[in-house]
Order: C-alpha cells, then structure tokens, then sequence
C-alpha cells in the first residue's frame, strides 16, 4: 500500500562525476519504497519540483584536492543550498556528507581516519535526535546495525561547535561502543540547527534489504528513508519553494 | 625496444616479402611479446575445453561470456600485473584492476565484482629485511587496488593470498573481474568499412612505453618507466560514458588498451574483424612533447579505450562524452584491406597486415621433466611425534598467514557497494553476488603453488577441484572456469614441463567435469636474479544459484552435528602442516579421485537444496582441523570433534588433522538423521558424523582414543590466534 506522500513526493538524487551509490539508493528508494526518486546531474543550475535531496556516496572527483571540495562547488549546490534554506530535507551519505559539509550547509570537517586506511565493515550506531526528517522512525538512542566504508570520516570540531553541536541537538548519529574513524564525541552523523539538512558517513542504502545484511537478520536502516516518508505524510506535497518544516 | 629473435626476423621479412622498417619492427617486437602474443603457450591452450551451453563468448577476447539465463550474461576476466607490482606495487597493482575492469567493459558490460589473488614472500618469518620488503609489497598492493577499485564504485568483494619464500623480492597480483549486463545489449561487435576509429580517455605519453615486453623478460632492473600511472577517476568516467553509449546504441566495438598499447590494440580489432585499419598517429592526444610513432604505438598510459562507430552515431557519441569530461580523438578509419596502417603527418610510417601482426610464430619449447620432482618426492624425513603438543600447533596452523583472518585485507576494500554482495568476505568459501534475473553468482580464485612445485598436475587438478568444491559450498553448481597460469623462463625446458602439466591436468579436470575454460591468461618470466617463481597456476571458479534458500555461509550455527564427506589420507606434500609448522618441502601431494570429486559435490549440492544443512565449508589448505576451527570462529561456537570417527588412513594423529586431502566437505546440521539417510542412498559417498557444536558457547575440543582430549581450547583463543593479520602489519 503506498501512502499520499509515496505517490506524490519528488526526490531529488544528485549526480556528480564519480558518484557510486547513486544507483544504490534509486533502487532503494524507487524498487523497495516505491517513491518517486529521480537522479539529477550536477550541471543543473536549477531544480523545481522537487520535495528533498539526496547526495550519494562514491568518490566525486576522485576525491581529488580534498574529498567533496570539488563537488562542492558544482551548480547544483547552489540549488541545494537554496532548497536547504526552504526548509527541503536535504541527506547526505558519506561523500555526500563530505560535501554537505565543503559545502558549509553543515559545520565541521571530516578527515582521514585515524587508522590512516580506508575501513568497510559493519558497526552499530545509536540515534541520538530522533526529531530530524531522517530519524523520526527511530526512538531515542535506538541502535541501527549499518555499513560504513569510507577514507576520510573522522569527524572534527573545535570546543566551542562541539558544545554548540550538543546544546542544539544537532549530533544526530554516534557510533555505539565502536571507533572505526576516531571521529570526536563518536560522531556519525549531524544535522544543520534547523534540523533539514542531515550527513552522515554510515550507508543506510546497503541496509536496506535483509538479503545483503551480514546475518540475515532484519535490517532498520532502511527507517532513515522511512523517516522522510513519514516526514511527508504530515506535510503538504509540492511546497518546494515554501518554508516547510514540520517540528516534532 | 624489444627484440625480435632471428627466426622470427626471417620470418618476418620472408611473409613481408621487404625488410621491414624501423617502427615495424618496434611495434611487431612489442606485438609479439610473450606477454601480448603467448607464443610459446596458445598451441597447449588450444587444446582446453572451451565450449559449453551456457558460453557465449570464449577465450580469445576481452572477457568471456556465460548465459546466466532470462536474457542475462556474464562477463568475466583474469589478468595479472607482477611485473609491475614488483617494482611499483601502489601502481602497478592500481593499473592491474584499472585493466582487467576495462576488458568487463570492453564487452559493453558493467562490472559489478572485483576479486584478487595475491603471492608474497613471508611476512612473520625469515631474515628481516625480507620480511619488511615483503610487508611493504603486501601492504602497498592491498593499497593499490582498494583505492583503484574503491574510487571506481566496483566492489572487491574476495581473494586469495598465500605466502611463499619462492616469492622473495617479488609478488603475483591477479586481478578478476566479472560484470553483468543483457544478453542483447552485448556489444555486436560488427563493424564496416569507412566507420570511424575513436581513442578515448587518458592522453598518451611515455608510461609504460613497453611494459609488455618488460613483462616478457626476468625481472632484472627497477624499470620504472614501464609501470603505468593509475587515474581510477578516469576510469569511472569512461566506464560510466562506455556504458551509456552502449545502452544508446552508439558503439559497433569496443577495445580496451592493455598490455602493448595501442600496437596490440589495433593488430587484434583488425584480425579480429578481418578488416583493415587506417590510422594517424598525429591525432592521438598524447601528454608528453615530441613522441616518437613507435612511442605513441608501444605506450601502456592508463585509462584508454577504443571505439568504432560510424558517422551517424558520433553526434550522440560526442554529447556523451562531453558529458563525462572524456577527451576523445578521431584517429581513423575502417578500410577494406586487411591491413594496418599507420600514418604520421599523412605519411605511411607502418603497413602491415594483420594476421602476420596478431599472430607471431609459435615456438615450440622444450620440455623436460625436472630433476627436483623425484628427489622432493622420496625425500624421507623423520618428523618428531607430536601428540602432546596439537594444541600449539593448530595455534601455530591458524596464525599462518596464509590461512589467518584476511580481515586486515578485505576491510579497506569497499565490497558492498552495487548492493549485490550476499557473501561477503570472511563469510563463506566464495563470493556471491545477487544478479538483477533473480539468480546469483558465486566466484572464488584459488591456487596452490605449493602443491604445483612438488608436482604440477596434482597440484593443478587440485587447484581446479578446490576453487569448484568453494562454489559448491555455497550452493552453487560450477558453470565455468578461468585460469591464470604463472610461472618462470618458458625457455627452461623444466619450467616449462611444469606449464604443460598444468594444461594437461586442466584438460583432463574440465572435460571430466564437463566445465568449459571461458578465459585465462598466461604470464611467464617471473623470475628475479635470485631464482623463479614456483608454478602457480591460479583459478577462478563461476557458479550459478538460481534459488535465494541455497545460498550457503560457512559459519556453524548453535545446535549443529557436524558432519564429513570424502576420505581423509597420509597425503602431506606441499601441506601447510609441512611446510609452515616442519619447513619441509618434500613429499606426495594430494591425489584426486575425479568419480569421487563429482560425486562428493553433486551430495553436497542435495543436500543443500534438499533444505538439510546450516553450512558448508571445503577442507584444503590446513586441513579439517583448520576448517572446522575457521567454521566455528566465523559461527562464534565452540565444537566436539570425535577425531576417531573421521574416515582415514592416515598413519599419525597430526596426519589426520592437518592433512589436505582433496575433495572434501565439512557441514552443520539439524537433520543428522535425514542426511545420513540421503547420503546413504548416494553410491560411494564416504561421509561420517564427526561431532556436534558445544553446549557451551565458548568450548572447543579435540578429542582422541578413549575420550582422551587432545585439543582443549575455546573460541576466544583460536581467534586470537586466527586474527593475527593486523597485529603483524600494524
């Protein structure tokens, strides 16, 4: 059964030279959660219609100068700068939160891991602000079993965001009694003070299905998409160029 | 440049009928390589079996191709890169999946699996200059092709690695590829006169200018000028643009550049199509000033393919590759002749027809039975009694990094990306990978150099029946074969007996089995100046599931009986227990009994579609004392192991434990009564239930005569054990 929003909602996949998981996530979204997911190449310069955007991992510009700096400056950014300020959710999964964050959309950086080697392996994460378009289908602190892979994924911050970070909420994701990057306060995932544009270095995309879960066992990773579905359900469709953000 | 031999000089100049011209011969010297022309080889691999239902393609081009059903095929290809990675293991390894991924493309498939195989010189053991050498191959390769195959979004999603002092200063790196695609969106491969020729990607330049020809000769320099440069960005580009081109229907053929540059690439499109080829070497776009023609032909720069397509279709072409950012130059066109012909600035610098330019003579090598076989083989050596220590040595056994955790390895490798890895490394005896028909994949490298040394044949059969009984594990049936066959001087008549016993072992397994050889490679002279390389023939295995409940993991699972199938025996040549525990080279390698193999394998393949059992592991290097240990680590459970009840003739406890014996299985199950019954029914299976899974979780034992225990550890220190990997490369 397909609800209002799954029939009606646009999501917007950007597409830059060397994204990986572009595919990955239209099957997800299209073949799983039966939403209407489109890519969209990074020339764009304007984008209407559309109700959120999702920037895929990979490795755009072959992580060329410094991961998603590049991409970062594409014409699409623009756009999803200007969807980010209509209050659009915006996500983005490992290079797309790397350039969610060159892009200044999100504070902070990401540097190379402390083991200096890229990792791909499973680890657990715990959700800390459940009140996000990508996380209200979690409760509090639940725990979600989720892939990661990437080089640079050390998240860094000084004290004063760090405190900042807290006192808004804004660490949406921490890594649950797991390091895998050395990132400070465990962090895998934050979100902007307003609460739309979230990145996050875990793969909720290959979590997706119970078939490609190391132990077959049920995967909840796909919630962070179910979120946004549930995101729309309390929100009008096409308000794409409104101020549209629903508080929880 | 590379050199002509005098006969082929003679022979050159008599089917000429001219001398040939300077730049000819720098391009047929480079064409006609070992490496590019498997002089010495192809009259042997003429003879494999090649034919089957489901080949489409078969060796002889870029990738082999299996029907895989419901209008899908496979593509699949093995390359390695040893002579590079010696020198510059980062690139060269880098480069080797670069090239093997453009041969999946080559075929207008997407690629959706990388695997490797991997050889070096110990790394916890000898002088250690040596081992810190070796650590720096290892470490630099697995680098290599995690960021090649990382950026490029195709995942490595398994291997194989096996440590030998024969590697020293040295190291094999094969890299496989299989991609996926629709039968008829194949590329036809038809092309017509007057159709444009098109070099796309990376420029040209002075990299790897006659890396084919350094790859025919022993190792004797750091020739560093003959390693290419890797751009995996570039490459994501073409494969992404080659991939819409082929879905728009702009491209008649496709050819990647490897090995001998665009010399070897166009003298194989022009045999290939029986038509001729009327270039402009001006036209290349090239990254260094002033190259000679012969530079431009010989070059092996990176992240070039070749396209044919005609006028009408270049418009669409154009907007594709605009799209991509991919420079392109139009560099020819298809001619009537059979020739090709190479121009600069409008002037003939080469002509040379084609079937002369593909196809160098053969040689015919000498062979002669190697001396060391016989005196390896009766080498008696007295190996203390063992009995009280097992313990230390199955710990000894599992911190071999041969057989250690490759967790180090697989975790920089991004194996999950495409959304099609259901076996995942570490997780059961081959890769599986979910294909978009419903069906699945299951694809393992395999080899054995140890076994190969001490006598070629068994050690190949060897080779063959594990790398099968590893797809088999996993539910699958074997659809097909691949073959990577690597040794030393072709020109010493011992190494190159060892060569022919290979493909001999190859023909006799594959034709037994009625599996088709749909790809291989040959690589010779990997020799440095302190010696060869044992043979080390690798396979690769391709088995087909076409129902998502077969699929099998390796790991046991609470509740288990534990069961064996196949005859375990005194058969200790070449075993890890020997030469890693004993450092002794010496000894019968394991036979293969051919009815039993097929049997034993068609069982198991009951058993699991017959719904019957939680996992299946193949017994090989180690032995079952190993496998049983790796089940229950993967499966966090401990076991009893009844050793008496095992089938053997083994003359030692130890023998039992570690030896290799082929065609074997070890597997769990909830049914012991219905197994037993199917098995039963199955003539000639030898099989025993040789234990259960613990009651206690942690508890692994060994037990012998009497109830005596003979092994009494648990879980936590057979991983300690087994996860030695990080802590020796840390």
């Amino acid at each position: 059964m397909q609800t209002s929003s799954q029939r009606m909602f646009k999501i917007g996949i950007a597409v830059f030279p060397g994204s990986n998981c572009e595919r990955d996530i239209h099957h997800v979204l299209n073949n799983i959660l039966n939403l209407r997911a489109n890519y969209i190449w990074h020339t764009k310069d304007r984008i209407t219609g559309y109700d959120a955007m999702i920037i895929p991992g990979g490795f755009s510009y072959g992580d060329r100068l410094r991961a998603g700096i590049i991409a970062a400056n594409s014409p699409i950014i623009n756009e999803v700068k200007r969807m980010a300020k209509d209050g659009l959710p915006i996500l983005g999964i490992c290079n797309g939160f790397q350039i969610l964050i060159e892009s200044c959309l999100l504070p902070g950086a990401l540097m190379m891991n402390n083991s200096l080697s890229f990792v791909c392996r499973r680890t657990t994460i715990e959700v800390q602000n459940n009140k996000t378009p990508f996380t209200n289908n979690f409760q509090k602190n639940q725990k979600i079993q989720i892939p990661i892979a990437h080089g640079e994924g050390r998240y860094v911050a000084d004290n004063q965001l760090l405190k900042d970070l807290k006192k808004n909420n804004q660490i949406v994701l921490r890594y649950f009694k797991d390091d895998p990057n050395g990132s400070y306060d465990l962090i895998a995932g934050i979100c902007n003070e307003e609460g739309n544009v979230m990145g996050m270095m875990p793969h909720p995309e290959r979590a997706s299905e119970t078939l490609l879960s190391a132990n077959r066992s049920s995967d909840n990773a796909i919630n962070i998409f179910r979120s946004l579905i549930s995101y729309f359900d309390c929100r009008e469709p096409s308000l794409s160029t409104k101020k549209a953000i629903v508080k929880y | 440049m590379a050199q002509l031999t005098n006969r082929e000089l003679n022979y050159l100049k008599e089917k000429l009928q001219r001398v040939p011209n300077r730049v000819e011969l720098d391009i047929i010297g480079s064409e006609w390589s070992e490496h590019c022309s498997y002089k010495s080889s192809k009259a042997y691999l003429r003879l494999l079996p090649t034919k089957g239902k489901r080949v489409i393609v078969g060796p002889g081009q870029d990738a082999g191709v299996l029907d895989v059903g419901h209008g899908y095929v496979i593509t699949v290809h093995i390359e390695s890169h040893n002579h590079p990675s010696a020198v510059e293991p980062y690139g060269g390894s880098a480069t080797g999946v670069g090239g093997v991924v453009r041969d999946i493309i080559s075929m207008g498939t997407r690629p959706i699996a990388i695997l490797n195989a991997l050889r070096f010189a110990p790394i916890s053991r000898g002088p250690k200059k040596y081992q810190a050498k070796s650590k720096w191959l290892f470490k630099s390769v697995v680098r290599g092709i995690a960021d090649y195959g990382n950026c490029i979004g195709i995942p490595t999603v398994g291997g194989e690695i096996e440590f030998d002092p024969s590697f020293e200063n040295y190291c094999l790196v094969d890299v496989a590829s299989i991609g996926l695609g629709k039968r008829d969106q194949l590329i036809a491969n038809k092309i017509d006169i007057n159709d444009i020729i098109i070099l796309a990607g990376g420029s040209t330049g002075r990299d790897g200018i006659d890396g084919a020809s350094f790859a025919s000769k022993t190792l004797k320099e750091e020739n560093r000028s003959a390693v290419q440069i890797p751009d995996p960005f570039l490459e994501k580009l073409l494969l992404e643009a080659t991939i819409e081109s082929v879905e728009q229907g702009c491209l008649k053929a496709i050819k990647d550049l490897g090995g001998g540059g665009l010399s070897c690439c166009l003298s194989e499109t022009s045999d290939n199509f029986k038509k001729g080829l009327d270039i402009e070497l001006t036209k290349v776009h090239f990254k260094h000033q002033n190259m000679s023609p012969t530079e431009l032909m010989v070059s092996e720069s990176q992240e070039r393919m070749l396209y044919i397509t005609d006028e009408s279709k270049i418009e669409k072409l154009a907007t594709i590759f605009d799209k991509y950012g991919i420079t392109y130059a139009i560099i020819g066109r298809v001619k009537e002749h059979q020739n090709v012909v190479i121009r600069y600035d409008g002037k003939v610098v080469a002509e040379l027809p084609s079937n002369l330019f593909a196809h160098a003579p053969n040689i015919v090598r000498e062979v002669k039975r190697p001396a060391y076989l016989d005196r390896l083989k009766k080498k008696s050596f007295e190996l203390p009694q063992t009995r009280q220590n097992l313990e230390t040595i199955l710990s000894c056994m599992l911190s071999n990094p041969t057989i250690a955790n490759k967790r180090w390895v697989y975790h920089q490798y991004d194996h999950e990306v495409g959304l099609r890895t259901l076996i995942k490394p570490g997780c059961g005896d081959a890769s599986v990978m979910k294909l978009d028909n419903g069906n699945f994949i299951s694809f393992k490298l395999d080899g054995n150099s140890k076994h190969c040394y001490l006598d070629p044949y068994w050690g190949m059969l060897g080779c063959l029946s594990e790398a099968c009984r590893n797809v088999v594990c996993t539910g699958a049936e074997p659809i097909g074969v691949i073959d990577h066959l690597q040794f030393g001087s072709p020109e010493d008549p011992e190494i190159f007996w060892t060569f022919v016993q290979t493909v001999n072992a190859m023909i006799e397994f594959c034709k037994f089995m009625d599996i088709p050889v749909v790809g291989g490679k040959v690589s010779f002279y990997n020799e440095t100046l302190k010696g060869t390389i044992k043979p080390s023939p690798v396979i690769g295995s391709l088995g087909l599931i076409e129902k998502e409940t077969w699929i099998m993991q390796s790991g046991l699972e609470s509740g288990d009986s534990i069961f064996i199938i196949g005859p375990t025996g005194d058969e200790m040549g070449g075993s890890e227990y020997y030469e890693y525990y004993h450092n002794v080279i010496g000894g019968i390698v394991p036979q293969l009994d051919f009815k039993a193999d097929k049997s034993n394998a068609n069982a198991i393949l009951q058993l699991i579609r017959s719904n019957l059992v939680d996992c299946v592991h193949d017994c090989s290097k180690g032995g079952l004392a190993v496998a049983v240990c790796e089940m229950a680590v993967q499966g966090k459970i401990g076991f009893n192991i009844n050793l008496d009840s095992i089938p053997n003739s083994c003359s030692r406890i130890d023998n039992l434990m570690f030896s290799e014996s082929q065609s074997r299985y070890i597997f769990g199950t909830r049914e012991p009564k219905k197994v037993r019954e199917l098995l039963s029914n199955i003539q000639g299976i030898v099989f025993a239930q040789i234990g259960n899974t613990s009651n206690k979780r942690n508890d692994v034992k060994f037990i012998y005569k009497e109830k005596q225990k003979v092994i009494d550890s648990t879980i936590k220190k057979l991983e300690k054990s087994f996860n030695i990997l990080e802590r020796i490369m840390e």
